[in-house]
Formats: structure tokens, C-alpha cells, sequence
């Protein structure tokens, strides 16, 4: 792992188990709303074990990061660049999750030739979040937590994930969503996630600015980003001329954890692309 | 199974884990009794190896069937994942090797089962581990044996055989104070009876030779971690936050936020001590765990009607059921097992050892065995038997005493059982006549 200051503040990176090499490139992983770095784990690590230097962050305010949690979109963004710079990296792939699809879609606006691919993984725009679903994470946020588990579930099997098999995804999720809450006492750092969330209306411009290909990892029974709510980005980064690919995964907005093959393939693959 | 609600237990129950086989069609969980899975190159072979992939490699670190197993287990208990084990006995030395080495010190309750007991008391002292014994209502005694060495706090959510409820809200908030978790062993309950993650424990595990498996045909324990004890914060646990040599030098909170005890137990745990439970075991708890609902229920009807019967003889001296107002832990027993303390409970007969065992003899539908939790009704001595090594100071500490029997009750009639016992009762008054 690596502690990274940026703007005055540590950032956490999970290299994967592998030191920093410059001469390799670079990945970002950015997690979502309530979550951290270990959403990734298994692809995080595969990825630093095949040739490429990973940073798997915990967001700024958000477990072993300090730093004040992004308001915004954009601020996420921001950060993603103070991140590069900090690094030392010149040019790196972004990878995100839910709210964080929407940070490295953002960044890799602002970032452009820097960005080599941009991966979305279970996004939308708008990502438009239900006033119940806001309200509750700020006022009653265990409630919140269980709508958001399972909206987020597929399936009461899932194959072995990332603690290995044996592993119970929906308890799992709720128990690093009460840590992730725990750990930021200033800020309500899920309230704060879905507001930006809520807020964010700059995608289709950001498909217009950057320069990267974009690979779309949808979940056909998202409840939280539906794959239609995707569309609108896929045309705008079509009409935009970037190179799209999209991949249909068979699960719910846990992609990693209840498609850990499949969204690990989908990301080898089109990583692998010059 | 997308969905807007939570499932239910009983659903949980038939379901959690399990998705009909993708290569036959099989609805329900096949066996997977084969101990490797073949690699399909060597890359996938080493991202295996490397926590990479998710994946099975060998069948004393994982197996599909047994993952299932624990999938539904941590389901049922609410935990993050679960470990399937040899035997109760395994889950519990799992929990333990896992979690410290020589130097350490445990804080457990006195009221455990004899093996537990034994466990503790001997034979992790040879290994350098020692254990500090309080009453389970203790609250004081708990606080007080915490050391600066302390690496857990261990009790049973009803403690065998005396059933004294574990104030588990309380013992877990002075647990936590210390920076230390608390292992609870739930078998006596099941998770239809507690939960004990909800109400504070960090780590639970089950025999489920027991009501798990519920039929008496397999040994099996099931250790589940509830994924909110904070490792990090705590300090006394480098063996999950710093670089484990013996494992890629992983540092397990790192690699996982809310898993890492169960990564290095498996990693470590079953890799190195191989106390692996077999994929049949595996599929014959599963069987169980389909009808545990229902068992319970009926469990529990059958219980308080046996208990009803036993406090009106005026043979029996004592019941020992928190049923009953008289029983120490009955108002605690209400808060936290609303659907009951469990079926397997104590009783002392106002009689000698000659009746006691006359009484147990004369029993012809119980039978006379050293198990719980089986959908047959059983009966056991446990001062000559489960408790025998202990001094008489420390049965009298676990309240039990030479006359002391154990009950566990099935699924029979109660109709039946209560006749079985009436005859006994009469027997045992005859033989000191």
C-alpha cells in the first residue's frame, strides 16, 4: 500500500500487494458512495500481479484517507488530478464504480490525453437519487443502508468473491457500510455521496471533452443504476467519436463481488487494449 | 433473486447460497466430493494462489459445497462470511489460533460445555495461552480479568448446562471498551433463536452436529464473523494488521475492510491445522438447515410443555429453565430469546445417584446419549459424563451437582415425552423407597 499526500492530506492507495514501478502504467480504482478501496479487491490485486501499477483509493474522508470527503462531483474529479500529480503519475487508467463512475468520468474530462481508458462500472447519468433514499441516508442511515444492499443484490448465491468462498455479500455490505460511516465522525460521508450523486449534471459534456475510450460494465439487473440509465452516455460518447465498448454483466450493482470473473474479464481485456 | 425487501429467514434458510447446478440443471446442492479443481492455465492457477481469482483450488481450504454451507450460515447469522470446520470443537480452536499465540489470555464464561472447558482449561495452557474463568452474570468479574494480553472474551449465549443467558449487549460493550471481541458460541440457540452479531458479538460459531444438522447423523461447526470489530483500532492484533510472512506477506485488513479475520483464518487456519469439514458432512447440514425453522418451533413448543410438566412434580427439586420465573436468567432471557432459551435444559431430582440413574434407564423414548440438539429426544449425567474431568468446585460453579440431569428435546409427541417422563419420575421415587 501507499500513503499519498494529497492537498495536505494522506491518501490511501492498496497497490495490490506490489510496490510502485514507474515504468509500468497505471490504474485508479475509485470506489463509490460508502464504500472503499476493498470493493476491488480481487481486481485491484489481479491487475498489480499483471503488469500494471494499481492505486485502489479509499476516497478523501472515507476510512484510511484523511482529507475532507468530495461535495461534488466535480471536487471528486479534482482530487483524481491532485492524486496524478502527487504520484507522479503522467498518464494513468480510471476505473469506477456507482458515484465513483461519475468522478473518473468527470476527471478524465478535465484530464484528457493524461487519461489512457476510462471504465464505468455500473453508472448512469443522470444518477438521479430517490428524496426518500437522500433523506434517509442523513437521518436514518441504517435504514438507508439495508434499501441500498438490496437494491444492489442479484442473487442469494454468489460465487466465491473477494473475502474467498463461504463469503455472505449482503452482510458484507452492510458491514463496510457501517464501517465507512464510522469512520468519518465530522462528515456524513453517505449523505454527502448521494447528494453528489444527485447533483452531478455534467456527464454528457464530459463525454464530449475527453479523449479516451470507455468501457461501459453494466449490470443487467441493476436496481440502483439501471443499464438504460446508461444510454444517454453511450450515445454522447458515440456521437463524441470515443470508442466505446460496453459489457453486459449478469448482476445486480455488485458487479465486483457478485461478478468478480465477469468484471474482471471485462476489465483485463479492454485494459489490455493499447 | 432481485428484490425490494429482505428475505426471510426461512428463506434464507432454503436458499441462501444455493442456485441450481449451472452444468445439470440439479435444484438441489450437489456434493462436490473431489479434494482439487482443475486450473485452466498456469496463470489461473497462480492468480488462484495469489487471492487474484476467486475460486477453489483444494478442498481443506474450499469447496463448493461447503461454501454454500457457509454462505447460508452467515446468511442465517447475519455475518460477512463463514468457515465450515471439522467439528464445533474445530470452529472454536480456529477462532483462537487465528486470533493470538503463546502470551495471550482469554476471558471465557464458567458456563461451557465440558469440551470447551477443557479446551481452555488444559490444553491451550501447554501451548501458552491461559484463561481467566467468570460467571457468566459476572459483569464486574468480566471487566476485571481483562489484561493487557487479553485477546478474547468467549461465552455461550445459554451456557450449558444451567442455561444462563449471556448478557451479550453488556459483555460486548466491555469487550469493545478494551479493544477486544467477543466469540459466542450460539449452538444450544441457533440463529433462529438469537442473533448474536445484532446484539454486539463479533464472532459466533456453532456445533452444528447440533440443531444445524438437527438429525444426530454428522460432527460439523460453523464459525461466522459479524465483519465489525475494528482490528486496526484495537492494537492488539498484528497477526491481522501487519504483514503475515506465511501468506504473501498480506496485511489482512488491508486486503479486506470487514473480512479479515475470516481471510487469515481460512489462509492460515485451515491451510496449516486442516480441520476441513467433508463436502457430504457439508450437504447433510444443508439438509438440516432447510427445516431448521420448523424444527425450532417445534423444538420450543415440545420444551415449554415438558418444562411445565417437570416444575409441577414434586419429585424434581429444580428446573433449570429460564422459562421459569425462578430461574436467574428469566428476565434476561426475554429480551434477548423471545422465542425461547432452548430445548436442551437441566433438572436435579430430590433423589441419590441410585435413582438418578435409575431414572435415566427407566426412560424408553429418551434416548441415553452424549448429544443435544437432535430431532430425537435425548438424556445424559452430565457430572459422570460431559462434565466428569471437572472438581466438584467447578460443577458447582457451572450449576451442576451429582444429581443433576440434562434433558434435550426433540420433535417426539410431548404427549409421549411427558409420559416417558412421568414413568421414569415414578421409577427413580420407587428406588429410594
Amino acid at each position: 500500500m501507499m500513503l499519498i499526500e494529497v492537498n495536505g492530506a494522506p491518501t490511501y492507495c492498496y497497490t495490490g500487494g506490489k510496490p510502485f514501478d514507474a515504468a509500468r502504467p497505471t490504474v485508479v480504482f475509485i470506489h463509490g458512495v460508502l464504500n472503499d478501496h476493498s470493493v476491488w479487491a480481487l481486481q485491484s490485486r489481479y491487475m498489480a500481479n499483471h503488469g500494471w501499477n494499481v492505486l485502489a483509493i479509499d476516497l478523501p474522508g472515507h476510512c484510511r484517507s484523511g482529507g475532507d470527503a468530495p461535495a461534488t462531483v466535480e471536487q471528486g474529479a479534482d482530487f483524481i488530478a491532485a492524486l496524478l500529480d502527487a504520484a507522479g503519475v503522467q498518464r494513468a487508467a480510471l476505473v469506477g464504480h456507482s458515484w465513483g463512475s461519475l468522478i473518473a468520468m468527470e476527471a478524465a474530462a478535465r484530464l484528457k490525453d493524461r487519461i489512457s481508458h476510462l471504465v464505468l462500472v455500473g453508472t448512469a447519468f443522470p444518477m438521479k437519487v430517490s428524496p426518500a433514499l437522500i433523506e434517509a441516508s442523513l437521518n436514518e442511515p441504517e435504514k438507508a443502508l439495508r434499501m441500498v444492499n438490496v437494491f444492489s443484490r442479484s442473487t442469494l448465491a454468489p460465487p466465491p468473491s473477494a473475502l474467498g468462498p463461504g463469503t455472505w455479500v449482503y452482510s458484507a455490505g452492510m458491514a463496510l457500510g457501517r464501517k465507512v460511516l464510522r469512520s468519518n465522525p465530522a462528515v456524513n460521508v453517505f449523505h454527502r455521496g448521494f447528494v453528489a450523486c444527485d447533483s452531478y449534471a455534467g456527464g454528457e459534456a464530459a463525454m464530449a471533452q475527453m479523449t479516451c475510450p470507455v468501457l461501459f460494465a453494466l449490470g443487467a439487473q441493476d436496481q440502483m443504476t439501471h443499464p438504460k440509465a446508461a444510454q444517454g452516455l453511450i450515445q454522447a460518447a458515440r456521437a463524441a467519436g470515443r470508442d466505446v465498448r460496453i459489457a453486459h454483466l449478469p448482476v445486480g450493482h455488485n458487479q465486483m463481488t457478485e461478478a468478480p470473473e465477469e468484471t474482471l474479464f471485462a476489465l483485463r481485456d479492454f485494459l489490455g487494449r493499447g | 433473486m432481485p428484490g425490494y425487501s429482505d428475505p426471510g429467514f426461512d428463506t434464507l434458510a432454503l436458499h441462501a447460497g444455493a442456485s441450481p447446478d449451472p452444468a445439470t440443471g440439479a435444484r438441489a446442492t450437489p456434493i462436490h466430493l473431489t479434494t482439487s479443481f482443475v486450473f485452466e492455465s498456469s496463470d489461473h492457477a497462480a492468480s488462484l494462489f495469489n487471492l487474484e481469482r476467486g475460486g477453489h483450488v483444494y478442498s481443506r481450504i474450499s469447496n463448493p459445497t461447503n461454501a454454500v454451507l457457509e454462505q447460508r450460515v452467515a446468511a442465517l447469522e447475519g455475518g460477512v462470511g463463514a468457515i465450515a470446520t471439522a467439528s464445533g470443537q474445530a470452529a472454536l480452536h480456529l477462532a483462537i489460533a487465528t486470533l493470538m499465540g503463546a502470551g495471550s489470555h482469554i476471558v471465557a464464561s464458567t458456563a461451557l460445555y465440558g469440551g470447551s472447558q477443557n479446551l481452555l482449561h488444559y490444553t491451550l495452557s501447554r501451548f501458552g495461552i491461559e484463561t481467566t474463568f467468570v460467571k457468566p452474570g459476572d459483569i464486574d468479574g468480566w471487566r476485571a480479568a481483562i489484561r493487557p494480553n487479553t485477546k478474547l472474551l468467549f461465552g455461550e449465549t445459554v451456557g450449558n448446562p444451567g442455561l444462563d443467558v449471556l448478557d451479550i449487549p453488556t459483555v460486548s460493550s466491555i469487550a469493545h471498551a478494551a479493544g477486544v471481541p467477543l466469540l459466542v458460541d450460539s449452538t444450544l440457540t441457533s440463529p433462529w433463536l438469537i442473533r448474536p452479531f445484532e446484539h454486539g458479538a463479533d464472532l459466533v460459531y456453532h456445533s452444528a452436529t447440533k440443531f444445524l444438522s438437527g438429525h444426530g447423523t454428522v460432527i460439523g461447526g460453523v464459525l461466522v464473523d459479524g465483519g465489525s470489530f475494528d482490528w486496526d483500532g484495537s492494537g492488539r492484533f498484528p497477526e491481522l494488521t501487519q504483514p503475515y510472512d506465511g501468506f504473501h506477506s498480506m496485511v489482512f485488513t488491508e486486503e479486506s475492510t470487514v473480512g479479515a479475520f475470516l481471510l487469515r483464518a481460512r489462509r492460515e487456519g485451515l491451510r496449516d491445522f486442516g480441520a476441513c469439514m467433508s463436502p457430504h458432512t457439508a450437504w447433510l447440514i444443508l439438509q438440516g438447515i432447510e427445516t431448521l425453522p420448523l424444527r425450532m418451533e417445534r423444538h420450543m413448543r415440545n420444551t415449554q410443555k415438558v418444562v411445565e410438566f417437570l416444575a409441577a412434580q414434586p419429585f424434581v427439586a429444580r428446573v433449570g429453565h429460564p422459562l421459569l420465573e425462578s430461574h436467574p436468567s428469566h428476565a434476561l432471557a426475554q429480551k434477548l430469546l423471545p422465542r425461547g432459551a432452548g430445548s436442551v435444559f437441566s433438572f436435579d431430582l430430590k433423589g441419590n445417584r441410585e435413582q438418578g440413574k435409575k431414572f435415566i434407564e427407566t426412560l424408553k423414548v429418551f434416548s441415553h446419549l452424549a448429544n443435544v440438539g437432535d430431532c430425537r429426544s435425548l438424556v445424559i449425567h452430565p457430572a459422570s459424563t460431559t462434565h466428569f474431568r471437572m472438581t466438584d468446585e467447578a460443577l458447582a460453579g457451572a450449576g451442576i451437582t451429582q444429581g443433576t440431569i440434562r434433558l434435550s428435546i426433540g420433535l417426539e409427541d410431548a404427549d409421549d415425552l411427558i409420559d416417558d417422563l412421568k414413568r421414569a419420575l415414578k421409577a427413580a421415587e420407587k428406588a429410594g423407597a
